[in-house]
C-alpha cells in the first residue's frame, strides 16, 4: 500500500472509531497461510475452527485472519516495517529463529510484559515441554507460544528409484557420494529429469539455508557457528558444501537450476518431486503434512506407495557433526503478539485460547504434526511417528544469535552464485566472508583455512 | 519572486503590485512550508545525519546505532569489495552501462528514429503509433511488469510462442540475457517520451527550410543530418540528461528480475533497496542514497546551466 493510501486508510480507521465507541474488540492475525493454498491446514484451522469458537465464547471479540499468500522473508519484511512503526497485525505467525534478531531491534517484547501477569498464570506452560518453550524464547523470556518443532529428510521417489535399478524400499544412503550415484543413476534411466533437489538462491530464503545449505554442512562436521559463537567465514567444509552445489547443479545437471533461481522456484521444486522429475527432495516433514497431503496442489499421486524417505548422511560415515553419520536440523514456529497492540489483554486470550488443547486437537484433525504441547495427542501417522524418533535424537539447531538471520541471508547469495555458474566455490566463500564481516564484524568471525 | 530587479528606470523605487501585504503572504505560505519542511527538508537532513550511523532495523544497531561517520561511505568504496558482485561499485558500473545501452542508446535514438520517420507519414499513421508508444509510456509500472513478465517466461510466455511457431529454438530470457531484457525493457518503456520530444521539435521547423532542400534534391538521411539535427541540438540536450536522471533511477526492472539473478540485474536503485529494506541496514542504505542524491545533483544542475545558457541566448 502506498504511503498516501495507507494514511487514508488510517484516516477511515480513525473517524469509524470516533463514530463508533469500541463495543467490539477487533484483532487481526496474521499468518503465511492460504486455504487452498500454501499452509493451507493452518489457514482453515484458524479459520473455521480457532475463530469461531473464541467468538462464540467472547461475544465482544471480531477476529479477522490475514491470509498472507507471499514467501517468508516477504512476510519477515511486512512485520518489521510494520512493528516498527507501531502497526501490524495483533498476533501474528512467527518463526523461531527470527526472535533474537526482532528483539534486539526492539521490535517484540517479552509475553508477560505485553500482556501482564494474565501470561505467567497460564496453564499450558506446565504442558509445554523446556525444549519446546526455548523455540521461541531468548535470554530467559518468552516472545510467543511454540506450535511445533520439525526435523529434515531426504525424501524419495520410490518408483523412480526403481526403475534405476536401485531397492528404494531399503536405500539409505551412507554418504553424499551414494546420493550422488542413486541421481546419476536416475538420470541415466531418465535423461530429461532432475533428480536431486538441494535448495539453493535467495528466492527460497531460510528454506534455502535450513533445507539445503545446513543439510550438507552439517555432514561435512561444521555449523555456520563455531563452539563459541563465532560465525565461520572460511572453512573445509563451506567448500565441500559448495562443490556439492556445483556438482548437482552446474557439473552434471543432477538438479533443475532453474527452479533455485527463479522467484517461485520451491513451488517448481515441489512440482518437480509430484511430476516425477526429481526423486531426491532435501525438505522437513512440512513436505509431508503440508505440501502434499491429497487434495493439495502438490499431492503426490499415490503417495503411500511412492514416497519414501533417508536420513540424510554426512559427507562419509561419521564426517557429520558432533562425529555423527547422519545429520538433521529442527527449528520450530509459533504465534507472537505484535507489542504494539491496542488490546494486548484481548491478544493473549486469543493466543493462550489457540493452543488450549481443545484448538490443538482440531489442528492435529486437519494435518497431524510434531507438537510443542505433551498433553495433546498426535493422531496414529507413522510416517510422523518414525521420522520424529528416528530424527530429533540427531538433531541440530540454529544459532540463537541476533545476526542470524542476515547471515542467512548472506548464505543463500553464496549458494545462489555457485548454483547459478556465476561464480567458483572459492570465489563465493571469500565473498560470503567479507559480507559476513560487515555485519557481525571480524572479531566475531573465525577463519578454519 | 520580489527579488527578480525589474525593468523599470534604475533610479526609481521598484512598486510593489503584490495583493497581500507581507506578512499575510508569510500567513498563507506556511501551511505549504511546514508541509514542505516536515517531508521533504526534514528527511532529506535526516537521511544524511542516519548515513553517519550504523543503523539498523533488527538486532543490536536498531535501538542503539552508534556514530560511524564516514564509515559506510567507506565500506561502499572499499577498494577489497568494490567490483564484487552485489557490492555497491558493481551496481554502479551495471547502472552506467544500463544507462548507456537502453537510455542514450535505446531511447533516444529510437526516439529520434520514430519522430523523424512519423513526420513524412500519412497522419493516421503517425497517430496511430503515437498511440501505442504513448500506451507504453502511460500504463502504470506494475502492469507492465507483470504483462513482460509473461511476455517472457520460458515456459509459457508470449515470446516464446512465437519463437517456437517460427520453428526456432526457444530461448531462458530472464534467467540467460537479464541485462539485455531490462535493456530493451526500458528502451520499450522510455522511447515515447524522446519521440514526442524530437516529433515536437521538428515540427516547429520552418517546413519551407525542407522545401528548399527538396528544390535542391536533398536526400532524407541528408535533410536529417544537416537541417533536422542541427536544429534541434537544443532538445536533444535536454532529452539526453533528462533520460539519464530517470533512467539512473528507475526501480521497474525490480518487477522483471528481481535484481537477479545472482546481482546481474541490481542497478544502484535496487540495490539501495535490497540494503536498506531487505538487508534492513539503514545506515547504509542511507549512504547510498546519499550518493544517488548527489549524481542526480550533478545531473539537475548540468541541466540547469543548459537551460540558463539557451536564455542568456
Amino acid at each position: 500500500m502506498s504511503n498516501r493510501l495507507r494514511a487514508f486508510a488510517f484516516g477511515l480507521a480513525g473517524a469509524t472509531a470516533l463514530a463508533a465507541p469500541a463495543l467490539a474488540v477487533d484483532l487481526d492475525v496474521t499468518c503465511r497461510c492460504v486455504i487452498g493454498g500454501v499452509n493451507s491446514g493452518t489457514a482453515e484451522w484458524i479459520e473455521n475452527s480457532v475463530i469461531p469458537a473464541f467468538e462464540a465464547a467472547h461475544p465482544d471479540f471480531n477476529v479477522t485472519l490475514n491470509q498472507f499468500g507471499g514467501e517468508d522473508a516477504q512476510l519477515t519484511q511486512q512485520l518489521a516495517l510494520d512493528f516498527s512503526t507501531g502497526a501490524g497485525p495483533d498476533v501474528t505467525a512467527f518463526d523461531g529463529f527470527l526472535i533474537p534478531s526482532f528483539v534486539e531491534g526492539g521490535l517484540l517484547k517479552p509475553l508477560n510484559e505485553v500482556a501482564g501477569a494474565a501470561v505467567d498464570s497460564w496453564t499450558g506452560w506446565a504442558a509445554l515441554s523446556e525444549g519446546s518453550r526455548a523455540l521461541m524464547e531468548y535470554q530467559g523470556a518468552y516472545y510467543g507460544i511454540p506450535l511445533g518443532t520439525d526435523v529434515r529428510m531426504l525424501y524419495t521417489r520410490k518408483d523412480l528409484l526403481s526403475e534405476a535399478g536401485i531397492d528404494a524400499d531399503n536405500w539409505q544412503p551412507t554418504s553424499w557420494d551414494d546420493i550422488l550415484a542413486a541421481a546419476r543413476a536416475v538420470k541415466q534411466a531418465k535423461p530429461d529429469s532432475f533428480p536431486i533437489q538441494l535448495n539453493a538462491g535467495v528466492a527460497m530464503g531460510e528454506a534455502t539455508t535450513m533445507q539445503g545449505y545446513w543439510l550438507a554442512l552439517l555432514g561435512t562436521g561444521e555449523a555456520v557457528t563455531d563452539e563459541s559463537g563465532k560465525f565461520i567465514v572460511s572453512s573445509q567444509g563451506i567448500l565441500d558444501t559448495l562443490n556439492l552445489y556445483k556438482t548437482i547443479y552446474v557439473d552434471e545437471q543432477l538438479g533443475d537450476q532453474r527452479a533455485q533461481l527463479l522467484a517461485d522456484g520451491r513451488n517448481r521444486s515441489f512440482a518437480n518431486f509430484r511430476d516425477g522429475v526429481t526423486a531426491l527432495l532435501f525438505e522437513g516433514d512440512y513436505f509431508y503434512r503440508s505440501v502434499t497431503p491429497e487434495g493439495s496442489e502438490f499431492a503426490v499421486p499415490n503417495r503411500d506407495a511412492v514416497l519414501g524417505w533417508a536420513k540424510v548422511p554426512a559427507k562419509t560415515p561419521g564426517s557429520g557433526i558432533r562425529g555423527q553419520d547422519f545429520v538433521t536440523i529442527s527449528g520450530g514456529t509459533g504465534f507472537v503478539i505484535n507489542p504494539a497492540t491496542d488490546a494486548p489483554a484481548e491478544a493473549w486470550a486469543f493466543l493462550s485460547f489457540m493452543n488450549e488443547p481443545e484448538q490443538l486437537a482440531a489442528f492435529q484433525a486437519i494435518q497431524p504434526r510434531i507438537t510443542a504441547r505433551t498433553d495433546v495427542e498426535i493422531p496414529n501417522s507413522p510416517f510422523l511417528t518414525e521420522t520424529s524418533q528416528e530424527l530429533l535424537p540427531l538433531t541440530t539447531a540454529r544459532p540463537n544469535d541476533p545476526n542470524y538471520n542476515a547471515v542467512s541471508a548472506e548464505i543463500q547469495r553464496m549458494t545462489e552464485a555457485v548454483v547459478s555458474g556465476e561464480l567458483s566455490p572459492e570465489d563465493a566463500m571469500a565473498q560470503y566472508k567479507s559480507a559476513v564481516i560487515a555485519i557481525v564484524g571480524e572479531e566475531n568471525t573465525v577463519s578454519l583455512l | 519572486m520580489t527579488a527578480e530587479p525589474t525593468a523599470s528606470p534604475p533610479k526609481r523605487k521598484p512598486r510593489n503590485f503584490a495583493l497581500l501585504s507581507n506578512w499575510a503572504g508569510a500567513a498563507f505560505l506556511t501551511p505549504a512550508g511546514i508541509l514542505v519542511s516536515v517531508f521533504v527538508i526534514v528527511p532529506f537532513f535526516w537521511i544524511i545525519f542516519v548515513s553517519f550511523t550504523n543503523r539498523t532495523l533488527l538486532g543490536r544497531t536498531a535501538l542503539n546505532p552508534e556514530w560511524v561517520g564516514l564509515g559506510n561511505y567507506l565500506a561502499l568504496f572499499d577498494p577489497a569489495t568494490f567490483f564484487q558482485r552485489g557490492q555497491f561499485g558493481f551496481s554502479l558500473i551495471l547502472t552506467t552501462q544500463f544507462v548507456l545501452a537502453s537510455a542514450l542508446l535505446g531511447q533516444a535514438l529510437l526516439g529520434l528514429l520514430l519522430a523523424w520517420l512519423i513526420q513524412t507519414v500519412p497522419p493516421a499513421v503517425k497517430r496511430i503509433t503515437e498511440t501505442f508508444v504513448i500506451a507504453a509510456w502511460i500504463l502504470p509500472e506494475v502492469v507492465i511488469g507483470f504483462a513482460w513478465f509473461a511476455f517472457l517466461d520460458r515456459d509459457q510466455g508470449t515470446l516464446n510462442m512465437i519463437i517456437e511457431g517460427l520453428g526456432l529454438p526457444p530461448g531462458d530470457f530472464l534467467l540467460q540475457q537479464p541485462f539485455w531484457v531490462i535493456v530493451v525493457f526500458n528502451t520499450w518503456r522510455g522511447a515515447a517520451f524522446s519521440m514526442m520530444l524530437f516529433s515536437s521539435a521538428f515540427s516547429s521547423i520552418p517546413p519551407s527550410y525542407f522545401q528548399a532542400a527538396d528544390v535542391a534534391g536533398a536526400s532524407s538521411w541528408q535533410k536529417f543530418r544537416d537541417i533536422g539535427l542541427p536544429l534541434i541540438r537544443g532538445h536533444i540536450v535536454t532529452d539526453l540528461i533528462l533520460i539519464t536522471m530517470w533512467t539512473f533511477n528507475t526501480f521497474t526492472p525490480f518487477l522483471l528480475t528481481n535484481g537477479g539473478p545472482s546481482y546481474r540485474t541490481e542497478l544502484v536503485s535496487i540495490y539501495n533497496y535490497r540494503v536498506a529494506f531487505q538487508d534492513f541496514q539503514f545506515g547504509k542504505g542511507a549512504a547510498v542514497g546519499v550518493i544517488m542524491m548527489l549524481i542526480n545533483l550533478a545531473f539537475a544542475l548540468i541541466y540547469l546551466s543548459i537551460g540558463r545558457k539557451k536564455k542568456v541566448r
